[in-house]
């Protein structure tokens, strides 16, 4: 038996909705209101709540990944630019 | 050797750096490529249409920087200095690309630089992994996941990638990207949104192991 759909109080978020304001809820930028509705929607939905700490840990993946190096031409090219430039300059 | 005096923007750390670079020391010059070479690459290529134009424009961005650095008052941060020159230059460049009107532009290749995807060969910046034992916290990323997130954000469309990377990687402010890049902070977090949305989706397979 299929259940009839959710009767939605009309300041419910729905999931589609939820996900995007996902940054400007981790940037502090949502207003009061909104804020609210997010977060009631967050403690309601195990979904979007996953949803959000997927984001953190992209967040933390990202802030721990250290960009390697230029490749050996590159950087030695840069090098020998500034060994030139401090050996003309004195 | 006389020792460097600053302005208030300047830290301590940029100023040992600052100091060692003025005296022509070369660890400390590889020290800087090493440290902000991919950060400006991916800052310069949101503004030029080829990873080799960006290239282009961060070589002549550092060597702009050694022989300014005697002038540099530190009312800024190295940092932040070293990227405004990267910008202003990477914009000009940007601008003289979409001007001009040799064959290959008028054989509509219209793009500007804005979304395209990069070049072969910018997934190279791979980080290399640190074995769990060494970094039992895991503080450092493992392998796959480190090279994970370089695939993903080399992915990026080239605006999204330049916030993503500066805010999330480099942990830029807000207010510090909105100023360099000239963007509303509204307009800023819309890119930061599509950037994270992306990498979070590319990203899902390692995140939970």
């Amino acid at each position: 038996m299929r259940l009839p759909p959710r009767r939605r109080h009309r300041d419910e978020l729905r999931c589609r909705q939820a996900v995007e304001l996902l940054t400007d809820y981790l940037e502090g930028a949502l207003p009061t209101r909104e804020r609210a509705r997010l977060e009631a929607h967050l403690r309601a939905c195990d979904g979007c709540r996953a949803y959000l700490e997927q984001i953190r840990a992209t967040i933390s993946a990202l802030g721990r990944a250290r960009p390697a190096p230029p490749d050996p031409t590159v950087r030695a090219e840069l090098i020998e630019l500034y060994r030139r430039y401090h050996a003309t300059s004195g | 050797m006389q020792p460097v005096v600053l302005g208030g923007g300047t830290g301590s750390d940029e100023r040992d750096l600052l100091t060692a670079l003025l005296a022509g020391d070369e660890d400390a010059f590889r020290f800087l490529v090493d440290r902000y070479y991919r950060a400006m690459l991916y800052v310069a290529r949101g503004f030029v249409r080829t990873t080799s134009a960006a290239e282009e424009v961060v070589q002549e961005t550092l060597l702009a920087v050694v022989e300014g650095l005697p002038r540099f008052e530190g009312r800024s941060s190295l940092k932040t200095w070293i990227f405004r020159i990267l910008v202003n230059r990477a914009r000009t460049r940007g601008a003289r690309q979409r001007r001009c009107v040799t064959f290959s532009c008028l054989r509509g290749d219209r793009s500007d630089g804005r979304n395209d995807p990069p070049a072969p060969g910018d997934a190279a910046s791979v980080v290399t992994g640190i074995p769990r034992s060494v970094d039992p916290a895991g503080v450092v990323l493992n392998q796959e996941l480190g090279e994970a997130v370089w695939t993903a954000v080399d992915q990026l469309p080239a605006r999204q990638r330049q916030v993503l990377v500066l805010r999330d990687v480099e942990g830029w402010t807000s207010g510090e990207v909105c100023d360099l890049l000239s963007l509303s902070d509204a307009n800023q977090r819309i890119l930061l949104h599509r950037a994270r949305t992306r990498v979070r989706a590319q990203l899902l397979p390692y995140l939970n192991r």
